[in-house]
């Protein structure tokens, strides 16, 4: 149906590339969005400011622009850092790396939003109990909080993870060789861009159907347990 | 004293110290940019700041006008009607917005009908392209917005709509459409913040926009952190000022529910 033109294992891996920036990202950006969470609702005043200038920042521009300021800005200042160290090169991230940081950092600054509001959405009488028992801070967070917070904020997150899968294209403009990519080259020497377009949106909308698929069997693993409100 | 009780307060040691080190490294780095290529180069970035909020003001008008009807198809109980808006919203919600871009850029201009039709000058424009693209995303997104809000107007409404005895389209222009857009009106806001975000996309189909600007300038000078730095807070300023803009709108709007409070 579709004539590749002898480009379709680059198609391939540019695919598995996709795969693999989505979740190397999404494990970046988790981690930062509990901490940007935890940070954003905690008594302290210093963590609290940090917390919303990272959201207000990384949230107010556009992701095409944090994508090229991670991998054109951080050479500058890693050549700077490395020269303090004594290494008087060029030193600058790889596309992947960068893509990867990028990307964390904009799902990390909208999942901090998806946390803080699961961690609210606790029971406050849970929270009540285990201090009760004599649980510090850090064993209440540990074991009441974080394991209910994963249920509540997982169909925020697997949104997230959506918009994240396509936001994975935005690499393709720091010349990773991922799907977009890949089917850009695949256009520009066969001069076929419609084939080459079409099949990488297919590949996309096939990827949100899994993931689609994916967050549906886990919202109702996360769910096990749970007495659902009759309507 | 236990490990368990020891780790807040490690944790906020070493918050502490990771934030004054970041803060230094910051104030630092301020303090090392060349100010002068900013302001050399601002009216440059002013005039793709002004192309990027074209895009968007034109995309999102005519986005919603196409919105609109999507959505009440898709909000349809009938499958023949509701079918073809779903199928649309999917595909155009479920593909990144750069494939749309490259997809009707260099897509269409090799399908030889389009090529031969009255549109092309139109076609093999960057500028119209963008357009199209950016007009047709934002409309699948804004009719899933539209649709949720027409179905959360209360039924009660709709059950006295009917008993006054209007007809189907008094009681959407009416009723039905006012109060859903009132209800959408945050998700809405939203919608249109992403689309300026999106809009950056611009800049690799060679249009001019903010950061195609700050591309070409920084080609020019080799001067990254600056220029970007720049683009970002003029980017980061447009936001600002719409969220500002649209939450005196949603006041407006949403007066006769909040008045009372």
């Amino acid at each position: 149906m579709f004539d590749l033109h002898g480009f379709g294992g680059q198609m391939a891996l540019g695919a598995l590339m996709t795969v693999q920036l989505a979740l190397g990202a999404l494990a970046v950006g988790l981690v930062l969005g509990l901490m940007g969470a935890v940070a954003k609702l905690s008594r302290d005043r210093l963590a609290r400011a940090v917390g919303r200038g990272y959201t207000t920042i990384v949230r107010g521009i556009p992701e095409l622009l944090v994508v090229l300021v991670i991998y054109f800005g951080s050479s500058g200042i890693l050549t700077t850092v490395a020269g303090w160290l004594g290494h008087d090169e060029f030193v600058e991230l790889s596309p992947y790396v960068a893509g990867i940081i990028a990307l964390g950092l904009t799902f990390g600054a909208y999942a901090t939003e998806v946390f803080r509001g699961a961690i609210l959405a606790v029971p406050i009488g849970q929270i009540e109990a285990a201090r009760a028992y004599g649980m510090g801070p850090w064993l209440t967070f540990r074991r009441i909080v974080l394991p209910q917070v994963w249920r509540i904020a997982l169909p925020g997150l697997a949104n997230l993870f959506l918009v994240l899968l396509k936001d994975t294209s935005l690499i393709s403009a720091i010349g990773l060789n991922e799907l977009l990519r890949a089917s850009y080259i695949g256009a520009q020497s066969s001069k076929d861009a419609f084939t080459f377009y079409t099949v990488a949106a297919l590949i996309y909308l096939a990827m949100t159907v899994v993931a689609e698929w994916g967050r549906a069997r886990l919202e109702k693993w996360s769910r096990r347990g749970i007495a659902r409100a009759r309507a | 004293m236990d490990w368990e009780t020891l780790i807040p307060r490690i944790a906020k040691g070493v918050f502490y110290g990771v934030a004054l080190l970041l803060a230094a490294g910051i104030v630092y780095g301020l303090t090392r940019l060349d100010y002068g290529v900013m302001v050399a180069y601002l009216d440059d970035l002013g005039r793709g700041a002004l192309l990027t909020v074209e895009l968007v003001a034109i995309s999102v008008a005519v986005g919603f006008c196409i919105a609109v009807p999507t959505a009440l198809l898709r909000a349809s109980p009938r499958w023949w009607l509701s079918w073809p808006a779903y199928a649309y919203i999917f595909t155009f919600r479920g593909t990144p917005l750069l494939v749309q871009i490259f997809l009707v850029y260099y897509g269409l201009a090799q399908v030889d009908w389009v090529k031969d039709s009255f549109l092309w000058p139109y076609l093999r424009e960057a500028y119209w392209c963008a357009l199209i693209a950016f007009t047709l995303n934002t409309a699948a997104y804004t009719a899933e917005i539209f649709r949720g809000a027409i179905q959360a107007v209360p039924a009660g409404e709709i059950e006295a709509a009917k008993a006054i005895g209007m007809s189907k389209a008094l009681m959407l222009r009416r009723v039905v459409l006012p109060r859903a857009f009132r209800i959408c009106l945050p998700a809405y806001g939203n919608e249109i913040i992403l689309m300026i975000k999106g809009s950056a996309l611009a800049s690799t189909i060679t249009l001019l926009d903010l950061t195609g600007m700050a591309r070409t300038v920084i080609a020019r000078t080799y001067m990254p952190v600056e220029i970007f730095l720049a683009a970002g807070v003029i980017y980061f300023l447009l936001t600002f000022v719409f969220t500002r803009v649209f939450q005196r709108i949603e006041h407006r709007a949403n007066r006769y529910l909040t008045a009372a409070r």
